[in-house]
């Protein structure tokens, strides 16, 4: 049986316009197997797998299955080959049942007919052990729900093929547990499994094989069971890196923004936020620690007037008058207003925090362009800013006048980190702000963000990970499911505490709902 | 599988000139185009025919005076809409918003005109069209704002409301009942050096310039752009959203209750449904073409009325039904709209399973 | 009452053609504003079809293909405009609102031209398209309301309740609505979203020239009337009006006929009053377009993504 592999990838290249996101990968696959994908994000883990799945398609390389050369132009062509992926984003259809989205695209016999392909539904979920209402309807589904419903729609179209794509990102421990048995399951029935992922301890307790990409880049494949975390750190970065981030001591703290019970649910009347307290000091780097999706955005955004909060305060001590202020339920312009200068580095770059179709200088004015009584814009000062920043910071670009779009993304950060640096903030918050972006740029993030820490700002920092947090970090609150699960001195603290902290919470909750 | 494979990729975008060009290559292959369906129709030699639409349009100096006050009619209901197109507000009510606004001058010509003095009564046009115009487009950015109600399927019943209106005022005041309201040219626009439509010229010109400095170097004109592209960046910087669509489309009604002041104060003295003439559609055309630039628009909107007076000379000369006019535009607006795609990817060629031997 | 029901049905029929072929196309995500422009071809080229079959037949003429030719005539003219959408917009990628603005423009310029050569009397053929089944007369009221229509109207409510099968109870339909929902998700289930989208306007086109026939030579008996892209527009606001629920069109279609001539049935109402009463199906669509808004229901939404062109590479 492994003779032929299942899935053989040669040489594949792949680049959007100028940036390249794969260049002559090798993989292979056999059956019965698990390999992990393993690459930082943006390494290019994604694209090539959807070039397997006929999302993209290959600009050069060969993609052999069972030792045939194929040629797969689209996920139906996938699916021809027996290859099946569950997506990072979910591909389903909001207002379908989960059965409906199950057999969507299939070419059965016969008529389509809803009750049956739910039998067949609620078959395979109790074959493998996943809880699910075969009617349900997507938009009323938790978020392990629609990844469910998704695992089930592969394996209803007999996929032997699995791509994964960060499939555990969204899932509580437990879940994730669970998770990885039926995957084991299906490797023992001879499937071939890959699973994309960061995470170093699910790839060495679940997968065979393990392979390594690096800015888009094969590194090379190595057997789980003869290699550890330090190798495949190795792998992952290039070379073996301690962070070795300055810190410096806090100084002059004082109570800066100070949050208290805070609480928010979303538009369907989920808890999104469960009694928050903490306190921002300034001259400190706050961390905020926790799973993607606990809470953290909405956390920052509530801070910011841009989300609603149900109950609790924000209370703002102002330095220079000395008064404090409560900001809940203001907008961001009454917040400004009050004299609060606030700047916040939003996790969506382009989406929220820049417009990737206007030029620098204009990105620079969204903050400022309000100032002054004149119904006219003024471009100077911005342009002077623009310029500054691209100097400062070394942002690449042709010029001043570049759609920011076009620019990559360590840039794109630079941009907006600097611009909200320029408000001369009192709290500067930042979501996972070195997220995609290369050790170079991560650095000159760090410093920046210790260099606002140096001048008195209160700085909180949302982080994915660990090792960052740890060597940043003044104090790291850790957030789970929408709760404050602890509070760390990050200089004392130990990554197996943050890690337990972070899925306490989740544990807990987990417990009741069972 | 072996062969060539084509493939569809986004590009970067093209240098100006090269952008030109593409646009002047789809105009002339659809200038062919129609010259090929008219010759089919009339079986002329279509130099004949070239030069028929082109003496249709500049022939003669009334000739000339119509093709710009045609473009400055389109032009003004074009400058309109952009506003709220920028912000991608669909606001394809135009043809109401101007209608609504004919009307509201025309009732003010109609039962004012004797009672008010000149200069009073002009004012009390102007107020009156445009008020209108801002009450016809605002109700739907209301709505949109509010709820996301869809502002594309409301503004176009909009349309419908207004026409239905003129209809019955039509049949209510007019007392022969020939629904014909007689031309009232003593209570029009002011005409400038003996030339009729030269305050219309002058004024959308000047609204062509307002226009732009609106768009590109005011605090208002960023906001629009800021909330077009990402409304979620407009929140993050604290941009009241919903204040913007609905000021915007101020503008914008506003803007076409000129247009409407400008079509029956300035040109034709009475309205009919049929005042706008589809003008406010053609418009969302002139607008998107020129890529929301008020300055390019001036040529889109030349380009669709040349072709509109060419091809209408061509039915007078060649006997055709003047339908013809419509064909024509429609052929024209169908190249121009396809070769967009050619400006913004490129179409790429790979041999399959050949180049890595 | 009895004739006023009988041809608000009869004028219905041609906003349900509208409206069920707009259904078909949204449904797909193509918002086609060209529909007003494609009921004229569709209309012109039905009755242009008739004028030369009839033209040649003389005396001779069969009614089997009198009708059926001008069917034809009209489901072909009008899926070449579904295919010109179709290609602009999926394979060049254009903006929907502005293609459609075009295609109507081209289609309204297109039938004036082909009526101003043949037309506007077709009285005649029309004659064909309002023969009644044999014993309607026989049954009284019942046959007047059920029975005593010409063949489009039948087809009409045919086609209607046809696509509201297809659309909930098929794979096919599945797959459509699918498409108009999510089409990355349709894609990564396997179906071709561009030969859907191609499929759902040419089809949904070819339906909705039925009704620009219909209007003409049924309920106008042949007549040619240029306002037919009016009705257009009112098909497009059946459409919101029904929930794109070609079901409920059938209903909501003869309201809206119903409404459209309830001021010459109702006593007292003067010459210029009607035109406010025309008035009532844009007010009522606006009244459904807010209160669907508000109340915000997930399943009564227009599809999410109406209006918005699908590349699979877009990032």
């Amino acid at each position: 049986m492994a003779d032929v592999a299942a899935i053989e990838l040669k040489n594949i290249s792949k680049s959007f316009g100028k940036k390249i996101a794969n260049k002559n990968v090798n993989l292979t696959v056999n059956r019965g197997e698990i390999l992990s994908i393993l690459g930082e994000n943006g390494s290019g883990k994604t694209t090539l797998m959807n070039m397997i799945a006929g999302i993209y398609f290959p600009d050069e390389g060969q993609i052999l299955i069972d030792g045939k050369e194929v040629v797969i132009h689209s996920p139906k062509d996938a699916f021809r080959y027996g290859i099946g992926m569950i997506h990072q984003h979910f591909k389903l259809v909001d207002v379908f049942s989960a059965t409906e989205n199950i057999v969507l695209g299939l070419k059965e016999k016969g008529r389509f007919n809803h009750k049956a392909a739910a039998e067949r539904v609620r078959e395979i979920s109790s074959k493998y052990g996943f809880e699910i209402d075969p009617m349900k309807k997507i938009h009323e589904m938790s978020v392990s729900e629609k990844q469910t419903v998704e695992i089930i729609k592969v394996l209803y179209r007999g996929a032997d093929v699995l791509i994964l794509d960060e499939p555990t990102a969204v899932l509580t421990p437990q879940e994730t547990q669970k998770l990885f048995d039926v995957l084991r399951k299906m490797k023992d029935d001879g499937k071939s499994i890959i699973i994309i992922t960061h995470k170093l301890h699910e790839v060495l307790s679940l997968s065979d094989k393990v392979a390594v990409l690096r800015k888009g880049e094969y590194v090379g494949t190595v057997e789980t069971a003869k290699t550890d975390e330090s190798e495949l750190t190795e792998m992952m970065v290039g070379k073996k890196i301690s962070l070795n981030i300055d810190r410096s001591e806090p100084k002059n703290c004082e109570e800066r923004l100070v949050v208290k019970g805070l609480n928010c649910v979303d538009r369907e009347g989920v808890k999104i936020l469960n009694n928050v307290s903490f306190v921002a000091h300034s001259g400190e780097i706050l961390g905020i620690a926790g799973i993607a999706g606990s809470g953290q955005r909405e956390l920052l955004e509530a801070i910011a007037g841009l989300q609603k909060v149900n109950e609790g305060e924000i209370l703002y001590n102002n330095p220079k008058t000395g008064s404090c202020d409560n900001l809940r339920d203001k907008t961001p312009v009454q917040i400004r207003d009050l004299g609060v200068r606030l700047s916040f580095v939003p996790e969506d770059r382009l989406g929220m925090g820049l417009v990737g179709n206007m030029d620098i200088i204009d990105n620079m004015m969204l903050r400022s362009y309000r100032k002054g009584k004149s119904v006219f814009l003024e471009r100077k000062a911005p342009k002077d800013l623009a310029e500054k920043i691209i100097k400062d910071l070394e942002v690449v670009t042709p010029d001043a006048k570049t759609p920011v779009r076009r620019l990559s993304g360590g840039n794109i950060q630079k941009i907006l980190v600097g611009r909200e640096i320029a408000a001369a903030p009192t709290v500067f918050m930042a979501a996972y702000p070195v997220r995609g972006l290369d050790i170079g740029a991560s650095y000159l993030i760090y410093n920046l963000l210790n260099k606002q820490k140096e001048s008195g700002v209160a700085v909180i920092f949302v982080g994915e990970d660990l090792d960052v947090l740890i060597e940043l970090c003044d104090r790291i609150i850790v957030i789970g499911s929408g709760s404050i699960t602890g509070v760390v001195d990050a200089r004392t603290t130990t990554k197996e505490e943050i890690g337990l902290l972070m899925t306490k919470t989740a544990e807990s909750q987990g417990g009741e709902q069972n | 599988m072996k062969g060539l494979n084509f493939h569809i990729a986004k590009r970067e975008p093209m240098v100006w000139y090269k952008n030109m060009l593409v646009r002047a290559a789809a105009i002339l292959a659809s200038l062919i185009t129609s010259a090929v369906v008219i010759m089919l129709l009339t079986q002329k030699n279509p130099l004949e025919i070239y030069a028929s639409m082109l003496s249709g349009a500049f022939g003669s100096s009334l000739r000339i005076w119509s093709l710009v006050q045609n473009t400055a009619i389109l032009l003004c209901i074009s400058l309109a809409i952009t506003p709220a197109f920028k912000m991608k507000f669909w606001n394809i009510g135009a043809e109401g918003q101007v209608l609504i606004s004919g009307l509201a001058t025309t009732c003010v010509m109609m039962f004012l005109g004797d009672s008010l003095p000149y200069p009073v009564l002009v004012i009390a046009m102007i107020a009156a069209s445009v008020l209108a115009g801002i009450v016809w487009a605002v109700v739907p950015a209301f709505f949109k704002a509010i709820w996301n109600t869809n502002e594309t399927l409301f503004t176009l019943m909009m349309n419908y409301v207004a026409i239905q209106l003129v209809a019955f005022f039509l049949k209510y005041f007019v007392k022969s009942g020939s629904g014909v309201l007689e031309p009232m040219p003593q209570y029009g626009l002011p005409v400038l050096f003996g030339q009729s439509y030269l305050l219309n010229i002058i004024i959308v010109a000047v609204l062509t310039v307002l226009s732009y400095v609106y768009l590109k170097k005011t605090k208002h004109g960023y906001e629009i752009s800021v909330v077009g592209e990402s409304e979620n960046t407009a929140k993050y910087i604290g941009i009241n959203v919903r204040k913007v669509v609905i000021r915007t489309l101020v503008v914008s009604g506003a803007l076409c209750g000129i247009a409407g002041l400008l079509l029956v104060g300035g040109t034709n003295h009475t309205v009919s449904t049929t005042t706008v003439d589809g003008r406010g559609f053609t418009a969302i055309m002139v607008s998107w073409l020129a890529k929301f630039n008020p300055f390019y628009m001036v040529l889109t909107a030349l380009l669709i009325v040349f072709l509109e007076k060419g091809a209408g000379q061509v039915a007078t000369d060649f006997r055709l039904p003047g339908a013809i006019s419509d064909i024509v535009t429609g052929i024209i607006l169908f190249f121009i709209i396809g070769c967009e795609f050619f400006l913004q990817y490129e179409i790429l060629v790979s041999k399959n399973g050949k180049e890595n031997d | 009452m009895l004739a006023f029901l009988v041809s608000a049905i009869r004028l219905g029929m041609a906003f349900l053609f509208g409206s069920t072929g707009e259904t078909i196309a949204e449904k797909s995500g193509h918002l086609n504003l060209g529909i007003p422009g494609v009921m004229c071809v569709g209309a012109s080229c039905g009755c242009f079809a008739e004028y030369i079959y009839l033209s040649h037949a003389k005396l001779n003429a069969n009614a089997f293909l009198a009708i059926i030719i001008p069917i034809a005539a009209t489901l072909f003219g009008s899926a070449v405009m579904g295919l010109i959408f179709s290609f602009l917009t999926v394979t060049l990628r254009a903006n929907q609102n502005v293609t459609g603005l075009a295609l109507t423009t081209f289609g309204v310029g297109v039938s004036d031209y082909m009526i101003a050569e043949t037309g506007p009397i077709y009285t005649k053929g029309s004659r064909y398209f309002t023969m009644s089944l044999p014993f309607a007369d026989d049954l009284g009221w019942f046959g007047d309301i059920f029975l005593s229509h010409g063949v489009l109207i039948y087809l009409a409510i045919i086609i209607a309740l046809v696509t509201s099968f297809v659309l909930t109870k098929t794979r096919v339909g599945l797959n459509l609505r699918a498409v108009g929902e999510n089409p990355a998700t349709a894609d990564a289930a396997g179906i071709n979203v561009s030969r859907y989208r191609y499929a759902a306007t040419c089809i949904g086109c070819a339906i909705a020239g039925l009704g620009g026939l219909s209007f003409i030579m049924d309920y106008l008996n042949g007549n040619w009337e240029y306002c037919i892209d009016a009705i257009g527009w009112l098909a497009i606001a059946l459409v919101i009006f029904t929930v794109w629920k070609p079901g409920l069109a059938i209903v909501g279609s003869i309201i809206f006929g119903a409404l459209y001539i309830a001021s010459s049935y109702i006593v007292g109402v003067s010459f210029a009053g009607k035109e406010i009463f025309k008035m009532l199906p844009y007010i009522v669509t606006i009244v459904v377009l807010i209160i669907t808004s508000i109340r915000d229901k997930k399943e009564n939404q227009p599809p999410q993504s109406l209006g918005l062109n699908y590349f699979r590479e877009d990032r």
